[in-house]
């Protein structure tokens, strides 16, 4: 037991005193509000808003610091820094623009300008319309496979296990749900494309799995299978791209057959948006997590498992069980992510379509923290980002990276909550919050 | 060397642990602290060794107030701390242990064990402290391993040692040769203060005791001036009964027949060794005996949690075993685990959701996959009721109930159903002498209700107080059943060494 447990039960043993003989001592004593959090009821109001307050700090110090990298990185910048004694105004006031700008432009080219949209309506101009759209489909899009992604290892944490698979899931998934939208033939859309979203579910439900039986028969550890079996997804596709079956005719590169129109998931019809439904089924998936995870008895189990195995195990749980329930859910929200990708955005399969999203996964689910709600508001916030650093770049020569930057300074302060805290001196009491999930690489 | 603490203050979020404490100990003194589980005991020489901060009051070395910053400042200033939980690296020699930190160095900077080892055999002799420097200290007994935490501290050349709670862990026997210990260490100039629960080894060897209650000193006193009696109604603030009341036990049909049990442990060593025992509807059969001598094994191999490696488990005549977790449950079979926080409780979850944790997929609290939340809810409202349950929600998270409120979900959730059997390990393990009091009298209750109740328990007096059999284990064996009316205490103690009861009859 280490230093910081052996603390932590003095104290509740402290407590423990107080309550038992006088409980009315409890108020006078200044135990303060007794947290009504935990798993019960799911979200909390109080709660929810003071949960924001760090992530939103979080984002404000991120944006902070990525103008400063801005600044400095800006060769008109430098140079007016460097005369800085003899005009400091003209310094201060480049700054000052090349981040406003920036900014600006990130915003604008994520949500687009409200002005725009005003003046659009006003001429109703129909591709002027689309065009004031634009943005925001463009950060929805962006938005999509995040939240699949990142429900599928926010699934796992509440299991108490870390997925690093997110992205070898997809790829699993969108290669069964295209494999089903390009070689079914004759089948009306109404069951062509919930024949092949369901193979996007299975495929990745059948990857994630893997690790799930792996760690419940043999204790392998599911950071180390997941990362294996990403390479190994990688792979397959790569190779099946290259066979008759996906490869399409005629090409020599890897590339797909394309799907079938009666499998596509429908964009808006009339438009040169990229915007599809996949969102309305990630919304429903995440809805869908949130159900079980707070609704139902398996959900229960899984929670249980995820923040005392041993607990659960004596309460009557099939730990293993869950182990494998969980990593199949998880990878199956992947899996319809890969599906929804290509289904509904490419329409066909690429080497290397989910490059990245595993890890970017992982900081959703944590600024989520791994709840359901949570990791829809952090993946539009990421796909805002990434849908705004196109334009930002455009319009001020700032580069994408920045916003890379950005984001894993989000990360950081999300992972640390105590710098945030420490930063704006606020007190809280006792959160859960990232640390729970972060710990754990040895169980 | 003298020690003094001046109104020492600390407080932590919503809990005053000490409240302006005064205590001094000087050398060649035993000066025992007295108190509950929480009673700050343990938070109070945390200040004293560095690991937290007083947020009022002082320390003082012999008149001069000093500052520790860490454990590393209190070890220079002479103080040297042997834990409850000790601090020792299993696969290293005692020798290497004790040099960890402080190691000797040759002139070429490699470690020169031989010196630390001469100078661990010359502590070990010099305070009767016996160790084998070459051994490792995963083969070393606890007693053992407790010496070499406190040859660390002489090495480190301790003059005021703290000791916490150091018998707890101990046979009676290994209790005695640690005072004996304590003793030479005192004739030899050492200061001690000695942390404990336990009033008759506060009796037996503090020269000093001061008592503790709700982080508070309610009074200092000597062996020769109180008795046990007088020393309980201070811990606790009012006259405590050490009895348990309960009538003549009107045993039934067994319920619980272990045959030949043999069970391995974690390392594949057979932790209970062919025992036979039976428990019948509404008796108290207890297992008596030191930690770590398999009852752990004998507990999770009975409720299914370990598997069994030869014999029989049958409860109410079925054969359960190697029946999974929930079978046994569902076989009506109650669990108290012995680390409520470990194994009892979902520290995150709500009261509500921890009071129905084996029951939660069962009508009505789920109809099929769904739960009924409102279902849950009233039934935790229920249970918080009947067991006393002092909390202002059932849906605050469990970890910020006391210790002894924990352990009264885990009762509310283990006895609120239909049972034949209550397996209750370590049921009042950190409790105070209320709590304790009411997990008696409900485990009692249950008895009388006609439940087979199989306690363990490494406390002596509650095994002998609250049985009406007492098996007592030793090394995976049952080596002896007693009536606990008519056993002498010193007898049971030879027995939980290894004494089987036809030698302690014939001794």
């Amino acid at each position: 037991m280490s230093d910081e447990e052996r603390r932590g039960r003095d104290e509740d043993g402290a407590a423990a005193a107080d309550t038992i003989e006088e409980p009315e001592d409890r108020a006078a004593g200044g135990l303060g509000e007794p947290p009504v959090e935990a798993g019960f009821e799911a979200p909390r109001r109080g709660g929810a808003l003071r949960s924001l307050v760090v992530p939103l700090l979080a984002f404000i110090t991120a944006l902070a610091i990525g103008g400063l990298v801005m600044i400095f990185t800006n060769n008109e910048a430098l140079a007016a820094w460097s005369s800085f004694f003899r005009n400091p105004l003209r310094a201060l006031e480049i700054s000052g623009r090349i981040v406003l700008e920036a900014y600006q432009a990130l915003f604008t080219g994520s949500l687009g300008s409200p002005v725009e949209y005003v003046q659009a309506f006003a001429s109703g101009d129909a591709a002027r319309i689309e065009a004031a759209f634009r943005p925001l489909s463009e950060t929805i899009v962006a938005a999509t496979p995040l939240i699949f992604a990142g429900l599928s290892v926010a699934l796992g944490f509440r299991a108490g296990l870390f997925n690093i698979g997110a992205e070898g899931q997809m790829n699993a998934g969108a290669i069964t749900a295209a494999f089903v939208g390009f070689t079914v033939t004759g089948l009306p859309m109404i069951v062509h494309l919930p024949l092949a979203i369901l193979a996007g579910f299975v495929g990745g439900a059948l990857w994630g799995a893997i690790p799930g039986v792996l760690k419940a028969r043999t204790g392998a550890h599911e950071v180390i299978t997941t990362i294996m079996l990403n390479f190994i997804a990688l792979r397959t596709l790569d190779f099946l791209l290259k066979t008759p079956a996906f490869q399409r005719p005629g090409r020599s590169d890897p590339i797909s057959q394309a799907v079938l129109p009666s499998a596509e998931i429908p964009g808006i019809p009339g438009t040169s948006l990229r915007l599809h439904l996949g969102i309305v089924l990630a919304l429903l998936a995440a809805w869908g997590v949130w159900w079980l995870l707070f609704r139902t008895t398996k959900g229960f189990e899984f929670r249980a498992v995820g923040s005392n195995p041993n607990a659960a195990r004596y309460a009557g749980m099939s730990v293993a069980m869950a182990y494998v329930a969980a990593m199949g859910l998880a990878g199956a929200l992947a899996g319809l992510g890969g599906a929804s990708q290509v289904l509904g955005l490419q329409k066909f399969l690429v080497p290397g379509f989910a490059s990245g999203i595993g890890f970017t996964a992982i900081a959703l689910a944590l600024l989520g923290k791994a709840h359901p709600l949570g990791v829809v508001a952090a993946s539009l916030l990421f796909g805002m980002l990434q849908a705004g650093a196109i334009s930002m770049q455009a319009a001020t020569r700032a580069p994408v990276d920045i916003i890379v930057v950005i984001q894993a300074l989000i990360i950081v302060f999300i992972a640390a909550p105590a710098l945030v805290r420490a930063i704006y001196r606020i007190k809280v009491g006792r959160e859960v919050g990232a640390d729970v999930f972060t710990k754990g690489w040895s169980g | 060397m003298k020690l003094e603490l001046r109104g020492i203050t600390k407080r932590f979020p919503g809990v005053l642990a000490n409240d302006a404490i005064d205590l001094d100990v000087s050398g060649g003194e035993i000066h025992a602290l007295l108190g509950e589980n929480g009673a700050g005991k343990t938070t109070l020489m945390n200040v004293l060794y560095g690991l937290y901060h007083a947020d009022e009051g002082e320390v003082l070395i012999d008149g001069t107030p000093v500052s520790f910053e860490s454990p590393r400042d209190a070890i220079a200033a002479g103080i040297g701390m042997v834990h409850q939980h000790f601090m020792l690296i299993p696969v290293f020699t005692v020798t290497e242990n004790v040099m960890l930190g402080v190691e000797e160095t040759s002139v070429a900077g490699l470690l020169d064990r031989r010196e630390a080892r001469r100078r661990v055999e010359e502590i070990s002799s010099r305070y009767g402290l016996e160790v084998d420097p070459d051994a490792l200290v995963e083969d070393l007994s606890v007693g053992a391993q407790q010496r070499v935490e406190i040859v660390k501290a002489l090495y480190r050349d301790a003059e005021i040692l703290i000791l916490d709670e150091p018998t707890a862990v101990l046979t009676p026997q290994e209790t005695r040769e640690l005072f004996g210990v304590m003793g030479s260490l005192q004739e030899s100039g050492k200061g001690i203060i000695f942390i404990t629960h336990k009033l008759k080894e506060v009796l037996a060897i503090a020269d000093r005791i001061t008592v503790l209650r709700r982080g508070r000193v309610v009074g200092s006193t000597t062996p020769e001036e109180a008795d046990e009696a007088a020393l309980a109604s201070m811990m606790v603030g009012r006259d405590v009964r050490l009895e348990v009341e309960k009538g003549p036990a009107e045993p039934q049909a067994p319920v619980l027949e272990v045959e030949d049990l043999t069970v391995l442990d974690d390392r594949g060593q057979a932790a209970v060794n062919g025992i036979s025992l039976e428990v019948r509807a509404g008796e108290v059969l207890g297992v008596a005996g030191v930690q770590g001598n398999g009852q752990t094994e004998l507990v999770e191999a009975i409720t299914g949690l370990r598997a069994v490696d030869a014999g029989r488990v049958l409860i109410k005549g079925e054969d359960l075993t190697r029946a999974s977790p929930r079978h046994v449950f569902a076989a009506g079979v109650g669990h108290i685990p012995e680390d409520r926080i470990r194994d009892g409780l979902v520290a995150d979850f709500s009261i509500a959701d921890n009071l129905v944790l084996n029951q939660y997929y069962l009508p009505p609290l789920a109809r099929g996959w769904v739960r009924d939340d409102e279902a849950v809810l009233r039934t935790a409202e229920q249970r918080k009721e009947a067991y006393d349950i002092r909390t202002p929600s059932v849906l605050a998270p469990v970890s910020t109930l006391s210790g002894g409120n924990q352990q009264k979900v885990i009762v509310a959730r283990e006895l609120s159903r239909e049972i034949a059997l209550l397996v209750a390990s370590q049921p009042t393990r950190g409790l105070d002498v209320g709590s304790m009091a009411y997990i008696h009298e409900q485990v009692i209750s249950a008895r009388d209700g006609g439940t087979a109740v199989l306690l363990v328990s490494s406390e002596l007096d509650e095994v002998l107080s609250v049985s009406d059999r007492v098996a007592v284990m030793y090394r995976g064996r049952i080596v002896g059943m007693v009536d606990p009316a008519t056993i002498g205490r010193e007898e049971i103690g030879l027995m939980m060494a290894g004494a089987n009861a036809e030698q302690v009859e014939g001794s």
